[in-house]
């Protein structure tokens, strides 16, 4: 017996003990039609080779390991960031239970959200009863400011009509006639986590904007000087929207975060449970049409919104998920510029900052292989910064990245000479990653937390950047934009670059000459 | 915490049905007449717990319930570790279920085993549009390809695939044929079906029926020869590492596990059960439906179990004995013996740290009421339960095995009625979900999660039990939870009660 009341043994441990390895290792040979080890062997490394890759590579309808989500779940992020308002889909309840856990898991805070709870009565004659009690129940229990519905795949394949079940839900006293209720279709069959981002924000944006479906007249633009931002669907939100914040307040600029999440997934624990907290308030919705430009972080998340933006005649700027200095700059200068203000000194000090940390580092990080994948912004983001410290971005990934991010990263790098060799896959899932990872082999891995299985199978240390991040902790309370956010990311990076060195040079009397207390 | 110590039973009963009428006044009239259905307070001897249940959830409320495919490919199929279980239809599913469930095996992922892994056909519109039956054949000829030591396929419908009339089972059948018999089981666990988990759950066990025990092929040599004890492990998904610190009981009384279902459960597993002696069943609400077919069609009893906690373990293994001779009588006997030490420490350290500690729960599956004495041995007392997917039967059970008189009961709970219910009762510790976690934590409640166990685990048996118990005291004992309020405005309250 191995377990024991004073050192209570966890399952790491438990099972490595001599009974349950003989248990198991039994279990195996007389029960489980076990294959040839010899076989199993074979084909693991038949998995390495060129052939595999090139079979796999072929590959026309089977998708494994994907990076990407399906809508609802960017609509779910988009609602949560606004004052008071409960993320409400439409379709099965199942649905809201996952995209309530995902968000849970990585960010550990509460995700209320709620579901109309359509089953197959309602897959028949259609959902709008769902859509009458559940507007009623969620609006009298929960006590929002506003609802912003999205759907589900279900609700979308039946064709229920989010328009016009809204209005009749109004007109049966669900809600009150003036309350607002914002709606998005995101059908999880179009796009990924990404365009429902873009969806639902486009769907809020025009609600305050164009006249609330019909009900009210549309709103007068009167341009002021203010600048409207958007994050995009971010996993570092805490710590970027306030870091921006920062930047926004250092340089004197007016601006309204169109959907800030920042406080709702960081509240305190201090004996109160806050449903709601912090979040765009609906009247910075509303007047954010009067605002002189719109910047998006994330041009990908975005192109639907930043569209609808302009026609109301703003000025509409889109980054890729800016993190290297020179992304930064161009971030920093476009907001001095848009809002004619001189960039502070201390923001030019912080740069000079990341640049100084950049020079005393760039020794352990240059010539250095790296793949990532991620969504098609981050992507982009990450390999500029690598470019930047002299690194190869020799393989970057995204499931949900299309033809347009494909062209813009190759040109991204022909215009480096560490760009020379990178290669980019758009629409390719982390099983085709794996094959890479054994024909053209790098260094350093970048991802999120799936990407643990690829560092286990090929051995390359996985640097965890990206969403979601399930098995490390608080992450996304560090920003990785701004000056300090470079800083951050390059001291993930570097970490665990060192800690993989020293991981390498740890033998006694064999490999322990390098194993150096200086780097 | 606590502020139930110190009330009658008949206090209790009080406050909990004020409690019940207090939150159905936040509804709707409708809705707050088909909620009513679902909160009770349980009356000793009454055969039930006097709710409703396994009933449609109210839209708007914020259920925490899922669907029938997670009650499918998430609980019953996906531990299957050598077959590979598509999610077909959109991306989401399959990836927000990803290897979310802890079901631990041993195996070469990705070669031979499968579990930890995302196979989706990733719907586009135009599989919508029109029909996805031949990008799902193409499937798995990739899978035939890509996978080759792949023991089996499984489709696991989403929401779409039962909408638009797409004919999986037709594909299996071709498809199986083709690969030379191969078992490929089309399975049809659209999200809408159903109310709950549950009726995936009854899916899949009628898959395992119709596509693995239909198509046995009886001239096919066994794997092994039968022996008097041989037994299956029904409804342990190996969370943590569950189901073996189960088996490792079975065999040291003498039994002979065959086969687990379905947690480090491999196809041929499946298929040796019709030759077990008796079925142990765990999770009876997401495998007795299996476990009554093959007691017809096999004649294979079976019985149900409790391996949380030495109170339950040692009565569950003198009830699975009691189906053997006194070989395995005394070996039972002998197990429960030879624990007896560990968990006299393992009482003795924890106990005294959590005597008289209240705990609510709200679980799926068998937990609600399988745990309680788990809790009892360690002093505690359950005074909430409810399940976010019974059927009668399982509320038959508690009432009448498990819970005590006066204890809250609520059955699909929504959101706002479990926050309320613990803003009141207060207990010290809340066991129940992801969902649920972090909105307690943040009241500076104690929380487990009892669906992973809080990544932590396994609970099942008596390895398990010390693990449970350093976990609870963990949880209830940790020193942030006197943090939570800050000390100046500790000051302010205190000075508040002490001028009232």
């Amino acid at each position: 017996m191995t377990q024991n009341a004073d050192h209570v043994l966890d399952h790491f441990d438990l099972f490595r003990g001599p009974e349950y390895q003989e248990m198991l290792a039994n279990k195996r040979k007389m029960f489980e039609n076990q294959r040839d080890p010899a076989e199993v062997e074979r084909i693991r490394e038949w998995a390495k080779t060129e052939e595999y890759k090139e079979l796999n590579f072929s590959r026309e309808a089977l998708t494994i390991n994907p990076a990407k989500a399906c809508q609802p779940l960017g609509a779910v992020f988009v609602a949560v960031g606004f004052e008071k308002t409960i993320p409400f889909v439409h379709g099965s309840q199942g649905c809201v239970a996952y995209y309530r856990s995902h968000f849970s898991r990585h960010f550990k805070e509460p995700t209320s959200c709620v579901s109309s709870s359509m089953t197959e009565d309602a897959a028949v004659f259609g959902g709008l009863n769902n859509m009458i009690d559940g507007l009623a129940n969620t609006y009298n229990m929960y006590k929002p400011a506003m609802i912003a519905v999205s759907t589900t795949c279900m609700a979308e394949v039946i064709g229920d009509d989010l328009n016009a079940f809204i209005k009749t839900s109004k007109e049966k006293g669900s809600v009150p006639d003036d309350f607002n209720v914002t709606f998005a279709h995101t059908p999880a069959f179009v796009g990924s986590h990404i365009t429902g981002y873009d969806n639902a924000m486009k769907g809020v944006i025009s609600h305050f904007w164009d006249g609330k479906a019909g009900t009210v007249e549309k709103l007068e633009r009167v341009p002021n000087n203010s600048i409207n931002f958007l994050g995009g669907f971010d996993g570092y939100v805490v710590g970027n929207i306030r870091e921006i914040k920062r930047i926004f307040e250092t340089m004197g600029v007016e601006y309204t975060i169109l959907g800030d999440q920042s406080d709702v997934w960081d509240t305190p624990t201090d004996g109160e449970y806050r449903m709601y907290d912090g979040g765009t308030t609906l009247e910075q919705a509303a007047n954010a049409v009067h605002a002189k430009a719109t910047i998006s972080m994330q041009e990908y998340c975005t192109e639907k919104t930043l569209a609808l933006v302009k026609d109301h005649g703003q000025e509409v700027a889109a980054f890729n998920h800016p993190i290297s200095v020179k992304a930064t700059d161009a971030f920093i200068m476009k907001i001095a510029e848009i809002a004619g203000v001189e960039i502070p000194e201390a923001l030019a000090r912080e740069r000079g900052r990341l640049v100084d940390a950049i020079a005393d580092s760039s020794a352990h990080i240059h010539g250095k292989k790296f793949a990532i994948y991620g969504d098609p912004d981050l992507c982009y983001g990450l390999a500029e910064f690598l470019l930047e410290l002299g690194a190869e971005p020799t393989t970057v990934l995204s499931t949900n990245g299309g033809k347009a991010w494909e062209k813009k990263m190759q040109a991204l790098f022909d215009s480096s000479p560490f760009g020379k060799n990178c290669k980019v896959y758009p629409q390719k899932d982390l099983w085709h990653l794996r094959s890479l990872l054994f024909t053209d082999p790098v260094d350093f891995l970048i991802g999120n937390t799936y990407g643990k299985y690829l560092d286990r199978d090929t051995g390359t240390p996985l640097i965890r950047i990206g969403f979601p991040i399930f098995d490390r902790h608080h992450k996304h309370r560090y920003p990785v934009w701004g000056y300090q956010g470079g800083m951050n990311v390059l001291v993930t990076i570097l970490d665990k670059i060192f800690d993989t060195i020293d991981n390498t040079t740890n033998i006694a009397a064999k490999t322990d000459y390098s194993f150096d207390i200086i780097r | 915490m606590s502020v139930a110590k110190t009330e009658s039973v008949a206090e209790i009963k009080a406050r909990n049905k004020e409690l019940i009428n207090e939150v159905l006044k936040v509804y709707p009239e409708k809705t707050a007449k088909r909620r009513a259905k679902h909160l009770n307070v349980a009356e000793a001897g009454k055969s039930d717990c006097g709710v409703k249940s396994n009933i449609k959830s109210i839209p708007g409320v914020m259920t925490i319930r899922g669907c029938a495919y997670a009650g499918s490919k998430g609980v019953v199929w996906g531990p299957i570790k050598d077959m590979i279980h598509i999610s077909h239809g959109p991306v989401g599913c399959g990836q927000y279920s990803w290897a979310s469930r802890r079901n631990y095996y041993i195996g070469t992922t990705g070669i031979d085993t499968f579990v930890t892994m995302q196979f989706t056909s990733d719907f586009q519109e135009k599989d919508i549009v029109f029909g996805g039956d031949k990008k799902l054949a193409k499937i798995m000829d990739e899978i035939q390809e890509l996978f080759p030591l792949n023991n089996g396929i499984t489709v696991q419908s989403e929401c779409p695939i039962g909408l638009i009339g797409d004919d999986i089972e037709a594909v299996s059948k071709v498809k199986s044929k083709e690969f030379g018999g191969k078992t490929i089981v089309p399975v049809r666990c659209e999200g809408f079906r159903g109310v709950s988990q549950s009726l995936g759950h009854h899916i899949a066990n009628d898959a395992v029926r119709d596509f693995v025990f239909d198509k046995l092929d009886p001239n096919k040599p066994a794997l092994f020869e039968s022996t008097p004890y041989d037994v299956a492990i029904i409804g342990d998904y190996n969370i943590g590492g569950d189901a073996w610190s189960s088996r490792i009981l079975l065999e040291e009384m003498g039994l002979r596990v065959i086969a687990q279902w379905s947690g480090d459960g491999s196809l041929a597993e499946l298929e040796n059960t019709p030759k077990a002696k008796l079925n142990v069943l765990h999770c009876y609400r997401s495998m007795n439906y299996i476990s009554r077919h093959m007691e017809e069609k096999f004649g294979i009893p079976w019985c149900e179990y409790n391996f949380f906690g030495p109170s339950k373990i040692a009565e569950s293994l003198r009830k699975i004995a009691s189906f053997f001779d006194d070989n395995i009588k005394e070996g039972a006997e002998r197990v429960i013996a030879k624990y007896q030490p560990l968990m006299e420490a393992v009482i003795a350290k924890f106990r005294p740290r959590l005597e008289g500690k209240t705990v609510m729960l709200y679980v799926g599956g068998l937990r609600p009421r399988h745990v309680i004495g788990a809790y009892e041995d360690l002093g505690m007392e359950v005074v909430g339960t409810g399940y976010e997917f019974a059927h009668n039967d399982d509320y038959q059970r508690t009432a009448q095995h498990y819970v005590k008189d006066g204890t809250l009961i609520y059955d699909d709970v929504t959101g706002y009625e479990f926050e309320k219910f613990v803003e009141k009762v207060q207990p010290d510790l809340v066991g129940s979900g992801i969902k649920e976690k972090y909105v307690f934590q943040k009241m500076g409640v104690p929380f487990r999660q009892m669906h992973s166990w809080d990544y932590s685990g396994p609970y099942h048996g008596y390895d398990g039990f010390a693990i449970f118990a350093r976990d609870m005291d963990m949880a209830i004992n940790a020193p942030v939870w006197k943090m939570a309020k800050a000390p100046w405005k500790q000051d302010k309250l205190e000075k508040l009660i002490a001028a009232e």
